[in-house]
């Protein structure tokens, strides 16, 4: 008789479907993640409004369409690695005796908060600017986290 | 009114249309549209449209609306998330009553067009009165 030493969370000779769908499971994961080729999930998030998130060596830029939405009512605070964006979308009412052939267009009051940058932000340097209802927020990586060139000198 | 939550809606990209000499995803804008008794009035929603790059174009009764976007990125930035995409505005109506062409004005204000095409003399509603006989 030959013995064969027990060890936990690795399949030996003996077959378990258990790990085995774990294992697959992870490697589905990887797959995913690899394709998608983004920090958060790439499905859009139900909420308003939609964010487009990017990065260069030194910042990082959030970017949301805000058509008719006055500067003045829009909110940013940021701290650490976070930031929340909310404001308020007003529509005038258009006089009296008006009647409307379409309506797709919405008012209201909007809030979206993002948690999971990357790494921390110098929040006081935080700059945002609201040009033809595009917002661009600009965040400064913390210097701690900033990417280093390093010269690599011929001897 | 104003503590509605908006709803968050995907942009409605344009489906078949002649074939274009830009490249790039054409955009639907959601519009308003309501009438008085002198004018129709449009709001559109383009954002990211300067006024310089908006083009209204009246041809017999069918109004076209195009606007284009600068692109938003520099070469240097990588995306990390993207949940939107910008590029060329278009929409088509036809417009059912006759317009004053001479009289229309545009303005754009935070990203959205307001459009104000005053009836012509012939279509403002005239009162009739009815006589007794």
């Amino acid at each position: 008789m030959t013995i064969i030493k027990w060890r936990p969370g690795r399949s030996g000779s003996r077959f378990d479907p258990f790990s085995e769908m774990q294992r697959l499971q992870r490697e589905m994961h990887r797959i995913y993640n690899t394709l998608t080729n983004t920090w958060e999930a790439s499905r859009p998030a139900g909420v308003y409004p939609h964010l487009n998130i990017t990065e260069d060596d030194n910042n990082y830029y959030v970017r949301a369409e805000l058509p008719g939405v006055d500067p003045q009512d829009i909110e940013i605070t940021a701290q650490e690695n976070d930031l929340i964006i909310s404001g308020q979308r007003k529509i005038p009412v258009e006089g009296e005796n008006v009647s409307y052939h379409r309506r797709e267009r919405e008012a209201g009051s909007f809030s979206r908060r993002i948690t999971s940058l990357p790494t921390h932000i110098d929040s006081s340097k935080v700059a945002a600017v609201c040009k033809n209802g595009l917002l661009t927020i600009t965040l400064p990586k913390a210097p701690a986290v900033k990417a280093r060139h390093i010269d690599v000198k011929p001897v | 009114m104003s503590d509605k939550e908006i709803q968050v809606r995907n942009k409605r990209e344009l489906e078949s249309e002649a074939e274009r000499t830009k490249p790039g995803p054409v955009f639907v804008p959601a519009v308003d549209i309501f009438e008085s008794e002198a004018a129709i009035t449009l709001l559109a929603d383009m954002p990211g449209v300067s006024s310089e790059n908006i083009s209204i174009d009246l041809h017999e009764n069918q109004l076209t609306l195009s606007g284009e976007v600068e692109p938003l990125i520099s070469g240097k930035e990588g995306y990390l998330l993207q949940e939107f995409e910008t590029g060329t505005f278009h929409r088509q109506f036809t417009l059912s009553d006759r317009i004053d062409q001479k009289a229309i004005t545009a303005t754009v204000k935070d990203g959205v067009l307001r459009l104000v095409l005053p009836k012509a003399e012939k279509a403002k509603p005239r009162k009739i009165e009815v006589k007794a006989g």
